[in-house]
């Protein structure tokens, strides 16, 4: 690893994955913490309970701002382990000079999205620093949520399961990439950022045999399957025209050279699903307003172990990676 | 600008058409009489062939060889020591573009630098160096300038604004490279190794964004003078196919000349506007030293002397480091820039080297031939 810690190790890619296993495992190392889920299953495995700190810039963009990403972020989360979000906690850390009324505004995302999940904020920190300390604003949650439907976990995905999206994807990394750096560009592009457990609740309330779930957020669709790849042995056979990426996404992607699939998500998520059950799956979640596109995208094979395999229409494969490094424009 | 990017290339990616160019070139390749290698010069063909899964889909007597044209991957450690000096200056801001910022010198990468203090920022577009110089009137922004003919025409435009400007506070590290002078050096010099490596180079696949800029003509000599047919290729995977099959009706039918397939945007005479701006601020160094193929004559551009208040090259001649330094002895990224090796032969290759901690040029770039083998495996 590097002497010092760089960009790329908060990618949620491979760098990433390096960090995490060697400095935080390493120490805090235990049974639950090792399972790698999105939130940590606890208490006889009645409830979930995660964590996640949002620093994300610009603070307000097309489609949502740091307060709802605050809250959908931890969220989903435990809706991801097929939990009902309950309690949440809220810090803050503001820099020195912050306009009151942009935190008003934040806050007041947050209570709107707090309500779609019917959850509380029930403790919370606030911390301000001197100018420079941080940029503008830090938020963390942390989350507890009641889990209804047990035993979901990416440690469980067999060659029973067929590989599905909620809807298309890579709008939120694309959508903060024309937002934040120096690119003339219009677009009518929007962050898919949403509150993930409406859709869970409809699957679940149906009945759908449901072996894993996971949000794309960074490290984008690409990072999940191979997780998922890695930790349940198995091999992910992807078609990649079925990979619903809307225009503007695919425009962005090509002029800067990114991939769809490695770009963050905050209202996307891969379920693995029993074969029988996929479709019925898929009718279901197009019932909600942006999962027009959900789909079916893979399955689950013996080809080639812990790799994801992306197949093209004209009859090529290749692996797909987890993403890695910063995300970078190519050059010519 | 709108985004409508998405329909410029999908009859390019035409599952039907790449499949009837696949027919097409098998049924073509039965009448050749020798297997022929083909080298695509550019990184952004090679990352294409690769992304796409291009390999698979063609007989065992055509190959490809991936050439030297990623910007990246041919920058010699000694150039990224300056850029890492440079960035290391209490008052100065360096700026390039993309991946240049994880490639590896002597002291480390750019990314390392800026994880030490120092301010080193990426842009899409050199024109935004005026945008970061006028909000920071108290540094000196430095441009390390990067690339081939293609990206020139961008740097041009950046010293003409900022002479038109006034902008006080803007030098420039040039660092801009010509292709034809490379293709030249790959023949030329193969010459010598043809024998231990069994990696002739049959026909060039010509980088068109390149001939965008600089017209077909570039490459006339090559056919002419060296007997190896360049087809210029657009960067869809359609665009490859067609070219391939273009290349190898040469054979068959025993020609040799220069072809476009990129003719949506190609001439003959090229962008001759961004040629008189090149001309205008640029010269050709002597010599230029490529990674792993050494120094090149006439293959690189500098500013004109008349501009040297620019040059950071020259304003910071003290501290700039001259010495030659040797690159990584396992490392295999001069063969592979060469065209006589490919990345699985390198020993390091996805061992010690990863795109995650490069030791050669060739696995940094998204455009270099070990980072698109790493990246995109290949599956048969």
């Amino acid at each position: 690893m590097t002497k010092t810690v760089t960009l790329a190790q908060g990618n949620g890619g491979e760098e990433n994955n390096e960090l995490i296993s060697k400095v935080f495992y390493k120490a805090f190392n235990n049974e639950i913490l090792a399972k790698s889920e999105d939130a940590a299953i606890i208490h006889d495995g009645e409830l979930a309970f995660s964590t996640d700190s949002f620093t994300v810039s610009p603070l307000f963009f097309a489609g949502a701002d740091i307060g709802k990403l605050a809250v959908c972020g931890t969220c989903n989360d435990l809706a991801m382990m097929g939990a009902k979000p309950k309690y949440l906690t809220c810090s803050v850390i503001i820099e020195e000079g912050f306009a009151t009324r942009d935190l008003e505004k934040i806050v007041r995302s947050m209570k709107k999205e707090l309500e779609v999940n019917g959850a509380l904020v029930v403790s919370g920190d606030t911390k301000v620093v001197p100018r420079g300390s941080v940029d503008k604003i830090f938020i963390n949650t942390s989350g507890i949520g009641e889990v209804i439907k047990k035993g979901i976990s990416s440690n469980n995905i067999t060659m029973e399961d067929l590989v599905i999206v909620n809807r298309d994807i890579g709008c939120h990394g694309a959508a903060i990439f024309v937002a934040r750096e120096g690119i003339e560009m219009k677009s009518s592009l929007e962050s898919d950022c949403e509150s993930l457990y409406p859709q869970v609740k409809a699957l679940l309330d149906a009945n759908i045999n449901i072996t894993a779930m996971r949000d794309a957020t960074r490290g984008g669709v690409s990072a999940v399957l191979n997780e998922w790849a890695k930790q349940s042995n198995i091999c992910i056979e992807v078609e990649e025209e079925s990979i619903p990426v809307s225009d503007e996404v695919k425009g962005i992607c090509e002029m800067l050279g990114f991939e769809a699939t490695a770009l963050a998500n905050e209202g996307t998520f891969v379920l693995a699903v029993k074969k029988e059950d996929a479709q019925r799956a898929v009718e279901i979640l197009k019932g909600f307003e942006n999962c027009q596109r959900a789909t079916i995208i893979g399955k689950v094979s013996d080809t080639h172990m812990q790799r994801v395999i992306l197949k093209s229409s004209w009859g090529t494969s290749r692996f797909l990676e987890t993403p890695s490094g910063e995300l970078l424009p190519r050059i010519c | 600008m709108e985004l409508e990017l998405v329909n410029l290339y999908d009859d390019f990616r035409d599952a039907n058409t790449i499949k009837a160019y696949a027919k097409i070139i098998k049924e073509d390749a039965k009448k050749l009489k020798t297997p022929i290698n083909i080298m695509e010069v550019c990184g952004g063909h090679t990352h294409t062939i690769m992304k796409f899964g291009l390999p698979q889909l063609l007989p065992a007597n055509i190959k490809f060889i991936h050439g030297p044209g990623c910007p990246v991957c041919i920058m010699p450690k000694e150039r990224i020591d300056h850029a890492y000096v440079l960035a290391m200056q209490e008052d100065v801001i360096l700026v390039t573009l993309g991946d240049m910022i994880k490639v590896p010198g002597s002291s480390g990468t750019l990314q390392d630098a800026r994880s030490k203090g120092a301010d080193v920022r990426f842009v899409y577009s050199p024109l935004e160096c005026i945008k970061i110089a006028k909000e920071n009137i108290t540094k000196k922004v430095i441009f390390f300038a990067i690339g081939f003919e293609t990206t020139t025409p961008m740097t041009a435009a950046l010293i003409d604004s900022v002479i038109k400007q006034d902008i006080k506070n803007i030098y420039f590290h040039i660092n801009h490279v010509t292709v034809p002078e490379v293709m030249r050096e790959l023949i030329d010099s193969r010459d010598e190794h043809v024998d231990s490596y069994n990696n002739k180079i049959d026909a060039f696949l010509g980088p068109s964004h390149v001939s965008v800029i600089s017209g077909s003509k570039i490459y006339e000599e090559f056919p002419r003078d060296y007997n190896r047919p360049v087809v210029v290729a657009g960067f869809e995977p359609v665009d490859v196919m067609q070219a391939i099959s273009m290349i190898v009706k040469q054979f068959v039918e025993d020609r040799c000349s220069l072809e476009v397939e990129y003719k949506r945007l190609v001439s003959y005479d090229g962008n001759v506007k961004a040629q008189n701006l090149i001309d205008k601020y640029f010269n050709k160094r002597d010599l230029f030293k490529w990674r792993g193929l050494g120094n090149i004559p006439k293959s690189g551009l500098k500013l004109r002397d008349e501009f040297k208040e620019y040059d950071a090259e020259m304003i910071y001649k003290d501290i700039l480091p001259i010495g030659e330094i040797e690159d990584h002895k396992l490392c295999i990224c001069g063969d592979i820039l060469r065209g006589m090796a490919s990345p699985p032969e390198c020993t390091i290759f996805g061992t010690a080297c990863k795109p995650t901690s490069p030791v050669g040029s060739c696995m940094v770039s998204s455009e270099g031939a070990c980072a698109a083998y790493y990246k995109y495996g290949n599956l048969v």
